[in-house]
């Protein structure tokens, strides 16, 4: 396992494994998408209260709940970094920090486009909004703390630190439904316990998630080979690789 | 209502009934649209860089090749 975990850290090893993963990745991701929002745009029922506007929450929802686990792995692959020096590690801090922003963006944007409807209003500062434009800047903040530091080894070290410090705000944002219930509702759905809405509603959502989960590995996947062949660039198996493309 | 497809009905009567979505079409359709863009810009973007980066690598591997030839001509 540990054998196992080196070699896989190994940017060399890590590239040539990953491109027979990666097609299958996009394929399965673009599939599953396709089809999760057809089921949700066209078979999915209307909300007895909310009418179709319901049908933004499949797209709300997984951006929502990929902002912040794609932090997660991004304070995942910082800690490895910090503890074990693995190169690789870093590169993937680096690769996470624009997706997760996206998603990020992505759930505060679908989110603001339901509230208009369902709420009246495309914005307040309600808690859980609050601390998810708090997790975008974060992201940015990661963008733009690399960029600015031209020693690799400085700016690994920095962004790191910032992904680590950063994680307070991941149990604000889901608990600040219940601290501070404003407008926001609790989540609907958990691990631990039985959906509170239909099956009709639910299984389309979980799949939604899913196909999220599935997009969100590919596209980083493609983001990390590039981060692996920028910093390589200089080694023979780079030029060899580049050679023969 | 709505037609039967593989045992499970479609909620929607028509073509001009699915883009209003009964008044939430515009909602609907921005989110939707802003979303899609997202995700084929997540993916395209990286295969761009990618070869953008091949052609650079490419270039500079041929213009150190030219310059190592004239270095050893007299």
């Amino acid at each position: 396992m540990l054998k196992w975990f080196h070699r896989l850290g190994s940017p060399k090893t890590f590239f040539e494994l990953s491109a027979k993963w990666h097609p299958w990745l996009l394929a399965l991701s673009m599939l599953s998408l396709t089809s999760g929002i057809i089921w949700a745009l066209l078979f999915v029922p209307p909300d007895y209260q909310q009418g179709n506007s319901v049908r933004i929450m499949y797209i709300h929802v997984p951006a929502a709940i990929l902002a912040q686990s794609g932090y997660m792995m991004m304070a995942g692959a910082a800690a490895v970094f910090l503890i074990w020096r693995m190169k690789l590690a870093d590169m993937a801090v680096a690769a996470i920090a624009p997706l997760g922003a996206a998603m990020t963006f992505l759930a505060l944007v679908t989110g603001a486009i339901w509230g208009k409807p369902t709420w009246g209003t495309w914005w307040v500062w309600d808690a859980r909004l609050t601390s998810t434009l708090v997790l975008f800047f974060l992201y940015v903040g990661m963008i733009a703390l690399r960029s600015a530091l031209d020693r690799q080894a400085t700016a690994g070290r920095a962004c790191a630190i910032l992904a680590l410090v950063g994680v307070v705000n991941l149990p604000i944002i889901k608990y600040s439904v219940e601290w501070w219930f404003t407008l926001h509702q609790p989540a609907s759905f958990s691990l631990t316990e039985k959906p509170a809405m239909p099956a009709e509603m639910w299984m389309p959502l979980l799949f939604m998630v899913i196909a999220y989960y599935l997009f969100f590995v590919t596209a980083l996947l493609s983001r990390l080979r590039n981060e692996i062949l920028n910093r390589e660039r200089d080694t023979e198996w780079v030029r060899k690789w580049v050679a023969a493309q | 209502m709505g037609q039967k497809v593989g045992g499970c009905a479609m909620k929607f009567d028509s073509l001009p009934a699915f883009f209003a979505m009964d008044g939430h079409g515009a909602y609907v359709w921005l989110a939707y649209g802003i979303t899609l863009l997202a995700i084929v810009l997540s993916l395209w973007l990286p295969a761009l860089t990618r070869r953008a980066f091949v052609q650079s690598e490419k270039r500079l591997a041929q213009r150190a090749a030219v310059a190592e030839n004239e270095g050893e001509t007299p």
